[in-house]
């Protein structure tokens, strides 16, 4: 029996001795630090998934002696703003656990590329970084640090845009394979973690894998750093245990009159009220890079699908035709759906070409998009037409 | 070797191929827009999506490579609605103004829409919602943005293969463009007008600049005399683009379609390609003994030729500190332009002010090159029009000339005599090949010492090519040269030419002769030429040029009779007076966009 109402957790922003958990570090085989990760079960905070461990060993795997760490802080899912508070609470614990990736993979140099709105932080992050430094020159470690500034394109996240984007080129998707764990940065290996998943590395190493284990469900370990917004009294960020129904989360963070939750951002998909029970908020459910944005009945889902289509037709680096054009078809589809100037079968084509857009485009910013559409159009349809 | 199923099919095939060519070996083709065989993948169109068993998404089968067991169809129902989506979204953004398109029935868009019969425009026409204006400032090249389906085709050939980068994308997603240096017209960027994007664009986004009106009105006027000169490279590509195969000579069948045509005069840019290797030449070996006898700091060295007029205005935005490097010759087209208008009325007696001086290049570059105002020294404009070779293809398809019938004829007189030496003008190489032929045996009195004349080390197709030739025994005017080894370098394709000068800059390359086309494999491979054009393409148009080569009785330049003749009649000697005032030309430094 499930309780009503989510758990709490104070683990991302727990102040904690990073020299600490460095100086345990330092004396690890690299191996026995993915293997740490792997028993941890942790995936990727970002929104895709990805084992962290299985990324870290993968790329602790290549030969190349050169190799890199990447913390994506472009941080540009609408309604996702935990990254920023991350960094501005706790940016040791990121570089500390870019420090961990590093000696597990091998590299010698690691990347903080921020996003661009986020310029404020620098001064704060550099006072930090250079602290870090002096720890790692105390422990005779060569692991180095830069930052790097996004521009504010939302594609810079999708990581190989984010690498073009470092390596001084207009910030474009590359083709997979190769990933980014044989061939990410500047051609090399290359292991990209989101903020928040650096820091829960840290937090194992800190605390041990079953520590973290203990924490969520068989499919989602562990906790999770939710962006809040919306039609809620309670906007904010707050970790919560990861596993959680839908209405779990509404009776604690919704008004009373919710009728729909956005689980992930643009790119994620909206959960009606009716399937608020049924829908769990993790992997084997919905997973979120931490977004969620609550709709009361005051809401028109007309709008917030077209402020949805709107922001990816402007988005979309513009690179392949299904998510150039698909993106401007949906926009504009919808638009003469409700103008009636289309008549709303045309919905039934769009939802096909959306699962094109999904199939076919070349990264995941093209292959969400009908995520959102989908989710919006099957269960709002006549808010769509009317 | 990986082996794989495609469509049920088993093929194994080297690790590293994509999808798309282990499918071709199967027979199976995979309609692709992004793909060109000259680019690095792009992987953008996603027209050659396919399933791979197993896989959410689809693949990209130009940009994936094919992994042991993997199952792939090509052609399932989640391919076929995803292919035909993609084709509708392409056509829902692109001016689909077909019968009007200049590209009307050679547009790889049009076909794909013809195989895939997309007649019911399901989406919203999205053309109609933007505002383009076409881009008809370039001389050579004119951009229609309304036709562009972002392939990127255009900027990675302008990236990739001539390293000049006047055209990016910009902006993002619905405003996501093709583009130039703050959204200049492509007459007042880097552009070189080599037509290199024109040659790989799927639609009819970059095309030539057309002149066939002008000229059709010339040949209709009767108080005109209309000359055209036929460069060298385009009587091995004509053929393509009335239906022959690759490689195919139409020289004889060429002069005949035009003389039908209506042209009053059918002459040949070969023989003012002979001429310029009589001034380059002798410029050249001047130019030596100014350094090595004279030891003036001034001379210039390494000369390059000044043939390609992409080269030329590369040379002017990219290195303008080597511009005194450059020959002063003008091209093939200009020094026949020039005599066009004083030689030939001369001879002929015509008043020049009747002329009008016709050129056919497989070229966009010459029409910008026609244009410069460096080119009138005969009082005239030197060349009136330029049009490309598939320009003339389409003339003669307009005219109701079949082309395939026609005997051959032969080039009229003057200016129509040339030697083999000129015709390998259209190849990279040739005109250093052509240029040793006679300066060896300017210097030594002896034919240069390769068999039957051929310089196999300037041939070929890698993009830098080194060679040298040692003089021994030479004549006594040049006895200087004694035990010299000449240095040559050859470059095609501008982003060779660039690492070739980048080598000359920092001293690592040391040549006394670079020889620069600017487009890959020469002009056989100009913007100009018909499309498409690959680098199996260009081999055979190669190998059709060098066999016209050895089919000529005239090999060498300085054996032209008629080159002997216009110096007897009209020049005088090589850098003369005359030569100086029609022949040569100095040329200006440009902006760096």
């Amino acid at each position: 029996m499930r309780s009503k109402h989510v758990k709490r957790v104070d683990l991302i922003f727990e102040k904690i001795e990073c020299k600490t958990v460095l100086e345990k570090i330092v004396g690890m085989k690299p191996d026995d630090i993915c293997q740490e990760i792997l028993n941890s079960d942790l995936k990727g905070r970002g929104g895709a998934g990805f084992p962290t461990g299985t990324k870290w060993r993968f790329t602790a795997q290549e030969k190349d002696p050169v190799k890199y760490i990447v913390c994506n802080a472009d941080e540009g899912e609408p309604g996702t703003f935990k990254d920023r508070e991350i960094l501005d609470q706790v940016p040791g614990k990121v570089f500390c656990g870019m420090a961990i990736a590093g000696k597990a993979v091998g590299a010698k140099m690691g990347y903080v590329y921020l996003r661009g709105e986020y310029k404020f932080l620098i001064p704060k992050l550099n006072a930090e970084l250079d602290k870090f430094h002096k720890t790692m020159d105390e422990f005779n470690q060569n692991f180095r640090i830069q930052i790097r500034l996004g521009s504010g394109a939302y594609i810079c996240g999708e990581e190989s845009a984010l690498f073009e984007s470092i390596e001084g080129k207009r910030g474009e998707p590359r083709n997979k394979p190769p990933y980014p764990t044989s061939s990410g940065l500047f051609g090399k290996p290359t292991a990209i973690n989101n903020v928040e998943t650096l820091v829960h590395t840290v937090m194992i190493m800190n605390y041990g894998a079953d520590h973290f284990r203990e924490l969520g469900t068989k499919d989602s370990r562990g906790s999770k750093v939710f962006s809040i917004s919306g039609d809620t009294p309670k906007a904010g960020i707050f970790e919560l245990e990861l596993g959680m129904t839908v209405d779990q989360f509404v009776n604690d963070f919704g008004d009373g009159d919710t009728k729909a939750v956005q689980v992930g951002g643009a790119s994620g998909f909206c959960v009606p009220r009716k399937k608020f029970a049924e829908t769990i908020i993790g992997f084997e459910g919905m997973p979120t890079g931490g977004s969620m944005k609550l709709f009361n009945s005051s809401r028109s889902m007309y709008n917030v699908l077209h402020n949805y289509l709107d922001f990816f037709t402007e988005e979309s680096c513009g690179q392949c035709t299904p998510c150039r054009v698909g993106c401007q078809q949906l926009l504009k589809g919808v638009e003469a759906v409700k103008r009636g100037e289309k008549n709303s079968k045309y919905l039934d084509e769009l939802v096909k070409l959306a699962k094109t857009m999904k199939r076919a485009s070349k990264c995941g910013l093209g292959q969400s998009v009908g995520n959102a559409f989908g989710s919006i159009v099957e269960n709002f349809k006549e808010e769509i037409i009317y | 070797m990986v082996s794989l199923s495609i469509n049920g099919m088993q093929v194994k095939v080297p690790e590293g191929t994509t999808i798309l060519e282990a499918a071709k070996k199967l027979n199976f083709r995979i309609p692709t827009l992004c793909h060109h065989d000259d680019l690095c993948v792009a992987g953008n169109c996603r027209v050659c999506v396919v399933e791979q068993l197993g896989a959410k998404a689809l693949a990209a089968s130009c940009a994936v490579p094919v992994a042991e067991g993997m199952q792939i169809l090509t052609n399932s129902l989640k391919v076929r609605s995803a292919r035909k989506h993609i084709i509708e979204l392409l056509l829902s953004e692109h001016n689909a103004d077909c019968t009007k398109c200049y590209k009307n029935g050679m547009c790889e868009l049009q076909n794909l829409s013809n195989e895939f019969a997309v007649g019911d425009h399901i989406f919203i026409d999205l053309n109609t919602i933007k505002d383009y204006t076409v881009d008809r400032f370039s001389p050579s090249i004119q951009k229609d943005d309304s036709k562009c389906i972002r392939c990127q085709r255009c900027v990675r050939t302008c990236e990739q293969l001539q390293g000049v980068n006047a055209l990016t994308v910009a902006f993002k997603g619905d405003h996501q463009r093709i583009t130039t240096f703050e959204d200049l017209s492509m007459a007042e960027v880097i552009c070189t007008n080599c037509g290199q994007c024109i040659n790989r664009c799927p639609t009819g986004a970059l095309v030539e600049r057309t002149y066939l009106d002008e000229v059709w009105d010339a040949i209709l006027d009767p108080t005109k005399h209309v000359v055209v000169q036929t460069a060298p490279a385009v009587r091995v590509g004509l053929g393509e683009e009335l239906g022959l195969e690759p490689g195919k000579r139409v020289t004889g069948q060429m002069v005949s379609a035009l003389k039908r045509l209506g042209f009053d005069s059918v002459l040949d840019t070969d023989f003012s390609a002979d001429l310029t290797i009589m001034e380059e030449g002798t410029e050249l070996l001047t130019r030596l003994k100014g350094a090595l006898v004279d030891k003036d700091p001034d001379v210039a060295l390494p000369m390059t030729t000044s043939c390609s007029p992409g080269w030329v205005k590369f040379i002017e935005h990219t290195f303008p500190e080597y511009l005194p490097n450059v020959s002063t010759c003008k091209s093939p087209q200009q020094m026949f332009g020039a005599l066009a208008k004083t030689y030939y009325p001369q001879t002929r007696n015509i008043d020049p002010k009747d002329i009008v001086s016709v050129s056919i290049m497989p070229c966009t570059a010459k029409k910008y090159e026609a244009n410069r105002p460096e080119m009138r020294s005969s009082g005239y404009k030197d060349v009136d029009y330029v049009l490309t070779t598939r320009e003339l293809a389409r003339m003669i398809k307009q005219a109701g000339v079949d082309f395939n019938k026609l005997k051959e004829d032969k080039y009229d007189s003057i200016m129509g005599a040339s030697s083999g030496a000129a015709v390998i003008f259209g190849a990279t190489g040739g005109v250093m090949e052509a240029a040793l032929r006679t300066a060896y045996e300017i210097v030594t009195g002896r034919p240069v010492p390769f068999e039957d004349l051929n310089i196999t080390p300037v041939r070929g197709m890698d993009g830098v090519r080194h060679a040298s030739v040692l003089f021994e025994d030479c004549k006594e005017e040049w006895s200087f040269l004694n035990g010299v080894e000449l240095q040559c370098a050859v470059a095609h394709g501008l982003v060779n030419a660039r690492k070739l000068m980048d080598g000359v800059k920092s001293g690592e390359i040391n040549v006394h002769f670079i020889e620069v086309m600017a487009c890959p494999g020469g002009c056989l491979g100009g913007g100009g030429q018909p499309i498409p054009t690959n680098e199996k393409i260009r081999k055979k148009r190669t190998e059709a040029i060098y066999a016209e080569d050895m089919s000529m009785e005239i090999r060498k330049s300085h054996e032209n009779p008629e080159i002997i003749g216009i110096y007897k009649d009209f020049l005088g000697e090589p850098l003369g007076h005359k030569s100086h005032e029609l022949l040569h030309t100095h040329y200006t430094k440009r902006e760096r966009y």
